[in-house]
């Protein structure tokens, strides 16, 4: 009886959001995923789509372009957030509330406008490019601009907060005393980082990772607005295959294999590490 | 005292304006098992953490066999250090958690191995080497704990209230075991508590900490016996504390009034001289209860106000005319021999039995 009223009460709770994700996402989600199997000739359930996604060497290339690109965003995350987690972790209040803002500053901030920012940065005659050839770093500009290494810089803006945060909530989580114990057994900083800090920091740099990566794979403006036509992901494909060509199912099919491998990574980590740990 | 290992002189610590230390001077020796004991505040995990390294002294000096360690940091200091938390590390075996200070000491693989197993044994919990942390009991990683601190030799063990997270029939099985460990492995202790039964059962010495101050250095044996102030009386077990004015002395033996009391003969003080107020304790088990008056120099009639039983032993409130009520603590001797509130008894007492305070 108990059991019951509980349960009810949780459905009561939940319900709502329940039925907004019901209607506006699993339905249409449905939809799609009929869709993507209407491939074939004159709209003939099939594997068509799928056929014409992955076999065209131009898709293929897109895809692993878009999972370079997502890798290496994640790893220059990972490695510009966590020295940054780290002072974090150990700042006193005021210094931690004040970091925390400008660690945030950017969620608040349009994409479109830090696009367009970033543009004004890495064009030819953009900012970086002017001030390295008045330091006569280079001689020719760099091409940052429409490139994979402008796309990367954008994207890794943009998402590093999602790789600050859990990182940061894992080290301050970490209980002081355990780097203490290691020092008095004669651990010095390094080998206190190495033995203690960084494994017990683990399973938040692997939320981090994940988290920014999942996010990476479906970017659509950074890569449209810095990238333009020379560095295609698969957003923007789909996109203009939504748009341009009108060809619904290809689309869907490759929103299909998208949110398959994203499901999968989600499952493999949980896995792995135990989601239940990200937020802890 | 044998050759001294630690030594604080005039060590102190303050934060901002806040005294947390205050000129403490304090001798551990060789193979001493000294225990710091005070309420919450009183500044023992302080101390330690100044011994430890983790804190620098703003003032005095800390030396380890006569050498400075001021400014030395904790992994330099050659201590073994046992927290309230265990503090052991949850992602590495306990095999690995005891090997850790033996790898940082550059300790060959095939010796880290013997080392590990004879720590384990030490605290019988040999072939629990694969184990994680969070799959042993409290009690285990206790063990585990002090094991670890064992492991490497240090010449120092520091221990912060590191039974204050068990049970308490755990922690005075876990008592035992760390001083039969102790007295073997000969390892000086520096150990905060608390807990006064803790202290009396472990300790070599104990200083009495209140407020940042030491109060008094000594045995277990003679605190309790000589406390050196009220503070250290009423810490230390348990007293009746009264107040008197001196009638009579004599060199040898004083008759002091209590107030609201009877009159009461102690022992002789330099400092007592007729007319003089003075503050007068006893603890509830030196007060004997008779049912007929006792041929003794204190003897009170009196009647149980209360009467509370605790298995063991028996407490007592006892009012003595006029109005004074003592506290009196019984062994319990069986049914027969309980007393029951309203009865009219006699309360005797030694005069060597009474503590005087100015």
């Amino acid at each position: 009886m108990r059991a019951w009223s509980r349960a009810g009460q949780a459905l009561l709770l939940v319900g709502p959001a329940l039925i907004l994700l019901l209607a506006v996402y699993l339905y249409p989600l449905a939809r799609l995923l009929l869709l993507s199997f209407t491939g074939g000739p004159d709209g003939a359930f099939g594997f068509g789509a799928y056929g014409r996604f992955l076999e065209s060497t131009v898709y293929t290339s897109v895809l692993l372009r878009t999972f370079r690109i997502s890798l290496t965003v994640t790893l220059v995350c990972l490695v510009l957030a966590y020295p940054v987690s780290y002072v974090l972790s150990r700042a006193g209040s005021l210094t931690l509330r004040v970091a925390m803002v400008f660690v945030l500053l950017p969620l608040w901030t349009s994409i479109l406008v830090r696009s367009y920012a970033w543009m004004v940065l890495l064009q030819n005659n953009g900012l970086i490019n002017q001030l390295l050839r008045r330091l006569h770093v280079i001689d020719a500009p760099l091409r940052l601009m429409y490139s994979e290494t402008g796309v990367v810089i954008g994207m890794a803006q943009v998402l590093l907060p999602f790789a600050i945060l859990p990182i940061f909530a894992s080290l301050r989580n970490i209980d002081p005393r355990l780097p203490a114990a290691a020092r008095v057994m004669g651990a010095g900083p390094w080998r206190r980082f190495r033995s203690v800090t960084l494994p017990l920091s683990l399973p938040g740099v692997a939320a981090a990772g994940l988290l920014v990566f999942v996010q990476a794979l479906g970017f659509f403006i950074i890569p449209a607005l810095l990238g333009g036509s020379r560095v295609i992901t698969l957003a923007m494909v789909i996109e203009s295959q939504v748009v341009d060509l009108l060809d619904w199912s290809l689309a869907s099919s490759m929103a299909m294999v998208l949110l398959v491998v994203t499901v999968l990574l989600v499952v493999g980590f949980d896995r792995l590490l135990g989601l239940d740990k990200v937020w802890v | 005292m044998s050759r001294s290992l630690v030594s604080l002189v005039r060590v102190s610590k303050t934060y901002g304006r806040t005294v947390a230390v205050n000129h403490v001077s304090l001798e551990v020796g060789e193979g001493e098992f000294v225990t710091l004991l005070g309420p919450s505040g009183s500044g023992k995990t302080t101390t330690l953490m100044l011994v430890a390294g983790f804190e620098q002294p703003t003032g005095g000096e800390i030396l380890m066999r006569g050498e400075s360690v001021v400014g030395r940091p904790p992994e330099k200091r050659d201590i073994g250090m046992v927290f309230q938390s265990y503090a052991l590390f949850p992602h590495m075996t306990v095999f690995d958690n005891l090997a850790f200070p033996l790898k940082t000491r550059r300790v060959a693989g095939p010796a880290i191995a013997k080392q590990v197993e004879e720590a384990l044994a030490a605290v019988r919990m040999s072939g629990l080497g694969g184990r994680y942390p969070r799959q042993l009991s409290g009690g285990q990683q206790q063990r585990i704990a002090l094991a670890r601190a064992l492991v490497y030799r240090p010449s120092l063990l520091l221990m912060d209230e590191p039974l204050g997270a068990l049970d308490k029939k755990l922690r005075e099985e876990m008592q035992g075991e760390i001083k039969t460990l102790q007295r073997e492995l000969g390892i000086t202790t520096l150990y905060v508590t608390h807990d006064q039964q803790e202290a009396l059962a472990l300790s070599d010495r104990i200083a009495i900490m209140n407020g940042g101050d030491v109060i008094q250095v000594d045995s277990p044996l003679a605190l309790y016996e000589r406390p050196a102030t009220e503070f250290v009386a009423g810490f230390l077990g348990d007293v009746n504390l009264v107040e008197g004015v001196a009638a009579e002395t004599d060199g040898n033996l004083a008759r002091i009034h209590i107030v609201d009391g009877p009159e009461v003969v102690t022992l002789d003080e330099p400092s007592l001289s007729p007319g003089k107020r003075v503050r007068l304790t006893i603890r509830p088990e030196r007060l004997e209860i008779w049912t007929t008056a006792p041929a003794v120099l204190n003897a009170w009639p009196g009647r149980i106000r209360e009467a509370v039983f605790h298995g063991e032993l028996v407490r007592y409130g006892v009012e003595v005319p006029s109005r004074v009520v003592l506290r009196v603590t019984r062994p319990f001797r069986g049914p027969d021999a309980l007393l029951a509130a309203g009865e009219e008894i006699w309360l005797a007492s030694r005069p060597e039995d009474w503590r005087l305070f100015a």
